[in-house]
């Protein structure tokens, strides 16, 4: 582990970690129970569009929100953003596209990664659909990614 | 919040209520000219402090007095017995503890040295842990030493007589 720098002296990794856990609340919980089961929700805001994710309050009128709805799957890249060199905390280990993502029946998009391949996969308004990882257990990562729709 | 409303496909379902969400830092940490002598010291089985010109002498040295702030000019191999001066018995388990409950910590002085270094204390039921109590280093295999304070694996009674400890506070040092 110890190895030696230019100046002879000693250097080694040194990892902190601090395993917090977070309660979802209620609207989060659901959205985060959807990527379980598979499916993504978003919830009515005040004015009737429908917000991905969910929040519990209105942006605008800062009202309670109580109807989550389901959207998707299949959604539409608003904006993009490639990513030539992935940095080790990204999740995946090849370039790859910071995207908003609107899912079907949403009226916002919300940040995702879409796995293109390479940026002349990439457009706006493309159509793409959920990549789901293979084993969920109610997190963001349950939702690997986007793909083109084919 | 109370009338959350779920869509059809959702009702029934276990619902998530927490998500972990652990913070990393990745460091690396640079030992310094004077914490790198002392390693390279215990990669050889040897505890080396250093003394300053007023005559203390600190393990592992950070290469200056912080009383008088002044290098530590001289190293000193210093003898693998000492004091323990205080000590903490770990009731409570804790995320990457990687030792069995309860267990002691203490701060073992070592002879011929003038502050103590902590370490683990075994071989010694919890309630039979003591200030004064005389402690021996016990170290990994040859083949396993390496610069790190884990080639001591744990300090241990080493059946001499308790000593008297001076508690530091009042002019008093140890």
């Amino acid at each position: 582990m110890a190895e030696l720098n230019a100046a002879g002296v000693l250097s080694a990794p040194l990892v902190i970690e601090y395993p917090f856990s977070r309660t979802t609340g209620p609207v989060v919980g659901a959205f985060l129970t959807g990527l379980r089961e598979g499916v993504l929700l978003g919830i009515k805001g005040s004015d009737g569009k429908v917000l991905v994710p969910p929040t519990e309050y209105d942006p605008y009128t800062a009202e309670d929100l109580h109807e989550l709805v389901e959207v998707g799957p299949g959604g539409v890249v608003d904006t993009w953003c490639w990513v030539r060199q992935p940095m080790p905390s990204h999740p995946l280990d090849r370039p790859f596209a910071w995207a908003l993502v609107r899912p079907d029946g949403a009226d916002v998009g919300f940040l995702q990664v879409v796995d293109a391949g390479s940026a002349e996969a990439m457009s706006t308004g493309m159509r793409v659909r959920p990549r789901w990882a293979a084993e969920r257990e109610g997190s963001i990562a349950d939702l690997e990614c986007w793909e083109a729709e084919t | 919040m109370t009338d959350i409303q779920l869509p059809p496909s959702l009702q029934g379902v276990e619902p998530v209520r927490s998500v972990r969400t652990p913070a990393r830092l990745e460091y690396t940490y640079t030992a310094g000219a004077a914490t790198t002598r002392f390693l390279r010291g215990v990669a050889e089985g040897k505890i080396i402090g250093e003394r300053a010109e007023g005559g203390k002498v600190y393990v592992p040295s950070r290469g200056a007095d912080p009383q008088l702030g002044v290098p530590t000019s001289e190293q000193v191999e210093l003898p693998h017995t000492g004091t323990l001066t205080s000590f903490c018995i770990v009731n409570v388990a804790f995320y990457g503890q990687g030792m069995e409950i309860p267990y002691t910590s203490g701060l073992i002085l070592l002879d011929g040295s003038d502050l103590p270094i902590m370490h683990l204390i075994q071989e010694c039921p919890v309630d039979d842990v003591r200030i004064g109590m005389r402690v021996e280093a016990v170290w990994v295999e040859p083949s396993e030493l390496g610069p790190t304070l884990e080639s001591i694996r744990y300090f241990r009674p080493n059946g001499e007589p308790d000593r008297v400890v001076k508690q530091p506070g009042k002019g008093v040092t140890w």
